[in-house]
């Protein structure tokens, strides 16, 4: 039986007199790829800060996994890869390998330092972001996909059971997304990690994630992907105000072509 | 050079603290570096001027405070400075470079009255100012021994708190490490730091030693520690070879220093330009 990891129970929320959220209603089993896409002013983020308790809860109800978020204590069963990654001061001589060790920081403790099994841990998550070949680059040589994937492997480090990511295809090169989807799949199926992917753009969704949930405000649909493919045309327009494709592996081209601005 | 080494105790004093300059000064400018808080180190420098000042003029008006190290005062000034940069930086959280001018004229000014309550410069403030190998004493070089020990050990202990404050300082509060707390050892260490660089390389010049090496070891360091190691051997060679030829050719040693890592610098910046022409 899958356990539930996220439940969000009748959740709205506001700023002052706005409201951004309306009667949110989703769970997210273990074993899950789900991903969230919205256009801008959506309320993706909102609905992210409420999940990572950077907000309190106005009407609703959010757990994680299992528990009352203001009772969750085991924060470090989250790992959580922020936009925000992508503009780090890129000139900073730091190895890959020193960039995800600085994600045992606080598992670590003040005063700790790395011993062999915790650098096995930096070697096996970089390896599981397909960038061992890399490890001794510095992270400012690398590309903007290859980048988020060592940032990714900053999360994993501390072995987390939910992997939260915020936009992570901003900075990947279209020719890219594919293969960095194929990774995610990897995380998702072999380490058995539940992944939560927040995108606007809905050309980056692709067919890897196994639910998609469309957030405007209130969640017009929420299922599995081959439903999500089955959707109506204009079901999806009326969401996104225009036509929308999804990324699978079958017709790729269609990609190709695809409106990059979706969404905005 | 070795003979007068053994033979004067001035020269003992003047190379060891050198010694333990070269080394600390780029150990804490790494961090500054990276973290883009550079102008920082000239601030603080500005500000030990009024304390060394103060300290001077209390000397010159209280002839029972005649045996004061301005050294220690410099310190107060120069830690107190740092903590009001960090109360303006939060004051000003959108022009958070405003805090290092603000608190750099500050310092400058105070100095100047100081000076001029003293009945205007001496040769004990033109050595502050420049640097002076015959003015650092036995017990300024056992105070900047404590200093560094301590510096050393600091982050040692705290290296993978800085790393990350310094390389994603979003990351490191949302990662629940004391960051503040980190900011603060560390801002201190720094203030600490740059009023025992002065001794020998002068207030003008202190923040040259915390980033010249630095600049040159970022252009060909793999990783953040060999950046470290580079910068320490780096600011090491400057400082042994800035007072060696000082004192054979009699120059100031605090401007030969510096000449010497604007020297590594440029070699660095050409080397790279040198190896990046070569087809790979």
């Amino acid at each position: 039986m899958a356990q539930p990891i996220i439940e969000i129970a009748h959740v709205s929320f506001r700023y002052e007199k706005e409201i951004v959220l309306e009667d949110i209603n989703l769970t997210i089993n273990s074993g899950d790829f789900l991903g969230i896409v919205g256009p801008n002013g959506s309320g993706k983020s909102t609905l992210l800060k409420l999940i990572l308790n950077l907000l309190k809860v106005q009407k609703g109800s959010v757990k994680l996994f299992g528990q009352e978020i203001s009772r969750f204590k085991d924060w470090q069963n989250i790992g959580f890869v922020s936009q925000k990654a992508n503009s780090f001061n890129t000139g900073f001589p730091a190895t890959v390998f020193e960039v995800v060790s600085s994600g045992l920081t606080k598992k670590l403790g003040l005063f700790k330092f790395m011993g062999k099994t915790d650098q096995a841990k930096v070697m096996r998550a970089i390896e599981s972001v397909g960038m061992h070949e890399y490890a001794g680059r510095n992270i400012g040589e690398l590309s903007g996909g290859q980048q988020q994937r060592v940032f990714i492997a900053r999360a994993l480090v501390s072995d987390p059971k939910l992997l939260i990511l915020d936009e992570p295809t901003v900075g990947v090169d279209v020719k890219n997304v594919q293969s960095f989807y194929e990774m995610l799949d990897d995380l998702n199926k072999e380490l058995g990690i539940t992944l939560l992917l927040v995108t606007h753009d809905i050309g980056t969704i692709s067919d890897k994630v196994t639910h998609v949930a469309c957030l405007n405000k209130s969640l017009h649909f929420h299922g599995n992907t081959a439903e999500f493919e089955s959707l109506n045309i204009n079901e999806m327009s009326e969401i996104y105000g225009h036509d929308v494709h999804v990324l699978t592996h079958n017709h790729d081209h269609h990609h190709h072509h695809h409106d990059k601005g979706a969404g905005r | 050079m070795i003979s007068g080494i053994l033979q004067y105790e001035f020269l003992q004093n003047a190379f060891f603290t050198g010694m333990i300059i070269g080394i600390i000064a780029p150990l804490l400018g790494v961090f500054i570096v990276v973290r883009r808080l550079s102008l920082i180190a000239d601030a603080l420098s500005h500000v030990t001027l009024a304390g060394i000042a103060a300290s001077l003029l209390l000397e010159k008006k209280f002839v029972g405070l005649s045996g004061l190290n301005p050294l220690y005062m410099g310190m107060a000034f120069s830690v107190a400075g740092s903590l009001f940069i960090e109360k303006l930086r939060a004051v000003y959280k959108h022009y958070q470079e405003l805090a290092i001018p603000i608190i750099l004229s500050g310092g400058i000014g105070l100095g100047v009255i100081f000076i001029s309550l003293a009945d205007g410069f001496n040769t004990d403030l033109f050595s502050y100012l420049f640097g002076s190998v015959s003015a650092v004493s036995r017990l300024d070089l056992w105070t900047i021994l404590i200093i560094s020990v301590l510096v050393i050990a600091l982050v040692v202990l705290l290296y993978k708190e800085l790393f990350l404050l310094s390389f994603d300082e979003e990351h490191a509060k949302a990662s629940g490490i004391a960051a503040k707390s980190v900011h603060f050892i560390f801002i201190v260490m720094v203030a600490l730091v740059i009023a025992a660089s002065m001794r020998i390389v002068g207030i003008l010049l202190v923040s040259s030693l915390m980033t010249l090496p630095v600049a040159a070891s970022i252009r060909i360091a793999k990783g953040f520690k060999q950046t470290i190691f580079l910068s320490m051997l780096f600011g090491e060679i400057s400082v042994l070879g800035g007072l060696t030829i000082s004192y054979y050719i009699d120059l100031a040693p605090g401007g030969t220093i510096v000449m010497i890592a604007v020297l590594i610098l440029i070699v660095t910046i050409l080397l790279k330009k040198i190896a990046g022409m070569r087809p790979a």
